[in-house]
């Protein structure tokens, strides 16, 4: 299958490329870009003269409810979601049930993956076995097994002995470890920002200093360690300073950040919105601008969608029974794009933090349209508005605060491995 | 953001919190509910405004008081009243809140009273029978969580109004446990929104809530300093269970600190009226010599309760002039 993205605004941050310029694909990968390579008969001419033709979206946190909650999302409705927003590989928490802890279960998931043929499914494993904080995994076996890093997801890890023990395991074998910063203790039982709303719905409420508490512990075992982490989720303004200070310092780390944090804050909780059940909480107004501004100077590393389908019944419920999360996979790419126009930033950027820079956090090859590389491509509409609803949304959570809201930037076609997987 | 609880027209459509609620709304209750206190005075204690209606009591969590008083308030205006325990019956058998609604919304409901230890299952509760186009069912939150008690709210403010006449030249300090507390939410909100330009809370950092102050009060740590010159102290619940998590040390230091003795109250204006929404934990926040002196309004806060919720109720019913 030879394809030709013809006349198109290319832009791949990897390699400082954004030009108008044609791309050529064929047996599964990037045959050349501008020219066609020597007796160049494409099978099929995509005419992008209207769009912007990017790598595949990386998504750093998507949560596809396999295996064991298959009545919130399956594989298939999650990756038909994925491909529908330009995502093309994506990274998955090891919080399924039961947790990602064992080899057979990384296997099986890359497997169901693998044979519907659509997004790249990278695991992240569990950091300790049943993400109880008792055991650390079998991290060889697992890492053997595809798993790409080791994280705790959201399940509280109290035990500092137990944590430097797993940095300590993972950075023998040099391992990236996933640590979202929350001090377990700080955040019992809490639902949200420690701040003016909380206070006034009667919410019970997490403070900053859960967040940099954490943060302080991680960065001194990671002196102690030498291990490589990686940040899920900052939220505070407090966090982007302290990461700030600490990549000046030269320690090894990167961080990311939620679309949903990017644009949202406590008060969008209004009256008990429960789709604003996030974790980590919605935080105040002066975080999320830290937050922005972190993402744009390269503080935060990517946004991800931290992708998290709840059924009907899990929302439905009072805001501090309500399941917390949002779907996110089909948001991502409009919402990057609405974060980057808001702070006047350049196209490059916002593409750079949802391709390139994942990929090299998560260590991928992905991401990038050099000749020779794998065809996983993004065409989209930068133009086009569409209003976030049910309908619209393949992913069956349809649980998003965004719901409503009009936004820009719309997938035409995506590739995978050079076969057109998705167009619209 | 619309407030959930006023209809297109701004009438008042459901009492999920005081927050929002425009001046004349809530002046309209506490006018509504002065000839609704005779009444309970009248040998014929009932009025016809709430007949052939039906009118829920849900309580997700345990209270006697407010549950008889809302009881008291419906079948006065000729309500039939069911009361339902739900904290032990449905949802132990694993029904959600909205399908308990769902099955008491099919036998008729007119009203529902709903206590809940969640904030903002009312709001739930009410969006979801607007939502399924059963709009035209109200819902009167009796206490949700810790965010919104709003009838206790406005029989407060109905003692306050029935001893001070005015709003706009008072003192008013709460003391106590206001974290836990929706009673100091609504009461505060409505006290700022009926102008009332000073409005303290007393307590220690473990038991105010983080900005407390962005809702329009002065902060004390020392009661002494918040009791002065006040005019109406309102003392609130010490739950015991607040000694197990840290947040105090014990019942004897937390009433040296902050229990109200005739000592301290003498801080306050010579006039100054005590209040409590109960039920008071004596020797823990209040002295008995308190509670029963000539200072406190506690027993007619009650007695003012039944006749608030009757306002509430036949204002959403929409016939509140009492015969």
């Amino acid at each position: 299958m030879k394809i030709e993205i013809h006349n198109g605004r290319l832009i791949d941050p990897a390699h400082g490329i954004d030009r108008r310029t044609s791309l050529y694909v064929a047996a599964g990968k990037v045959a050349s870009i501008d020219e066609p390579p020597a007796g160049w008969h494409p099978n099929r001419v995509i005419d992008a003269s209207k769009l912007v033709v990017c790598p595949g979206l990386i998504d750093a946190s998507a949560r596809l409810r396999e295996p064991g909650f298959e009545y919130k999302a399956t594989l298939e409705s999650e990756m038909q979601a994925a491909i529908a927003g330009g995502v093309t590989s994506l990274a998955c928490p090891p919080d399924t049930d039961p947790p990602l802890d064992e080899p057979g279960l990384v296997e099986m998931l890359k497997h169901r993956a693998r044979s519907l043929n659509q997004a790249h499914v990278y695991p992240i494993g569990a950091l300790t076995v049943g993400l109880k904080s008792e055991t650390i995994t079998e991290m060889g076996e697992l890492s053997e097994a595809g798993c790409i890093a080791f994280s705790h997801a959201d399940a509280p890890l109290a035990d500092t002995q137990i944590l430097l023990r797993a940095l300590q395991y993972a950075a023998t074998f040099g391992y990236r470890v996933w640590l979202r910063p929350q001090d377990a203790h700080l955040a019992h039982g809490g639902v949200a920002h420690d701040g003016e709303v909380a206070t006034r719905l009667g919410l019970p409420a997490i403070p900053s200093c859960a967040e940099t508490i954490a943060l302080d512990t991680i960065f001194e075992l990671v002196r102690a360690t030498g291990v490589r982490v990686h940040l899920a989720r900052l939220s505070t303004y407090e966090g982007v300073e302290r990461v700030r200070a600490a990549k000046r310092a030269g320690l090894p780390v990167t961080c990311d950040v939620a679309a949903h944090h990017v644009h949202l804050c406590d008060i969008d909780i209004g009256w008990f919105n429960a789709h604003c059940r996030l974790v980590p909480p919605l935080r105040g107004t002066r975080d999320r601008t830290a937050l922005r501004q972190g993402l744009a100077d390269g503080t935060i590393d990517l946004i991800c969608s931290d992708h998290t389908p709840v059924d009907e019944d899990g929302k439905q419920l009072p805001f501090a029974e309500a399941e917390p999360g949002a779907t996110g996979l089909e948001l991502l790419l409009p919402l990057t794009l609405k974060w980057a126009q808001e702070e006047r930033l350049a196209l490059p950027i916002a593409i750079a933090r949802i391709t390139s820079d994942p990929a090299r956090v998560l260590g991928l090859a992905a991401g990038q349209l050099a000749p020779g590389a794998d065809a996983d491509v993004c065409v989209f509409d930068p133009e086009a508005r569409w209003t976030v609803d049910p309908a619209s949304l393949r992913s069956q959570g349809k649980n998003t605060p965004f719901l409503g809201l009009e936004l820009s930037g719309k997938v035409r076609h995506t590739l995978v491995g050079g076969q057109i997987v998705y167009e619209a | 953001m619309r407030n959930p609880q006023l209809g297109p027209g701004g009438e008042l459509q459901h009492l999920l919190t005081l927050e929002g609620l425009p001046p004349e709304v809530i002046g309209r209750i506490l006018d509504t509910a002065v000839p609704f206190v005779s009444i309970a005075e009248r040998d014929v204690k009932k009025v016809p405004l709430l007949r052939g209606k039906t009118v829920f009591n849900l309580f997700f969590e345990n209270s006697t008081r407010t549950r008889t008083t809302f009881e008291i308030a419906a079948k006065r205006l000729s309500a039939d009243v069911i009361n339902l325990n739900i904290g032990v019956s449905s949802t132990t058998k694993g029904e959600t809140l909205l399908d308990t609604i769902d099955n008491l919304v099919a036998m008729n409901a007119d009203m529902f009273v709903v206590r809940h230890s969640q904030s903002g299952a009312p709001h739930l509760i009410a969006q979801h029978l607007s939502t399924t186009g059963r709009g035209g069912i109200h819902v009167i939150n009796a206490g949700d969580g810790r965010h919104g008690h709003p009838t206790q709210g406005l029989l407060d403010l109905f003692t306050i109004r029935h001893y001070k006449q005015e709003f706009h030249a008072l003192t008013v300090a709460i003391v106590g446990d206001v974290l836990h507390s929706r009673v100091a939410r609504s009461l505060i909100q409505g006290l700022t929104t009926l102008g009332t330009p000073e409005v303290r809370v007393v307590g220690p950092q473990t038991l105010l809530p983080t900005a407390v102050e962005r809702m329009g009060v002065r902060v004390f740590h020392d009661m002494r300093a918040g009791l002065a010159g006040c005019d109406v102290v309102v003392m609130l619940r010490l739950q015991s269970e607040r000694m197990k998590g840290a947040l105090l040390p014990s019942a004897g230091e937390y009433f040296k600190h902050y229990g109200l003795t005739a000592e301290k109250l003498r801080l306050a204006k010579p006039d100054a009226i005590v209040m409590h929404p109960g039920p008071m934990n004596r020797g823990v926040e209040i002295d008995s010599a308190v509670a029963d002196g000539k200072h406190s309004v506690i027993l007619p806060q009650v007695t003012f309760g039944i006749a608030v919720r009757m306002a509430v109720m036949s204002i959403l019913a929409g016939s509140q002039v009492p015969a």
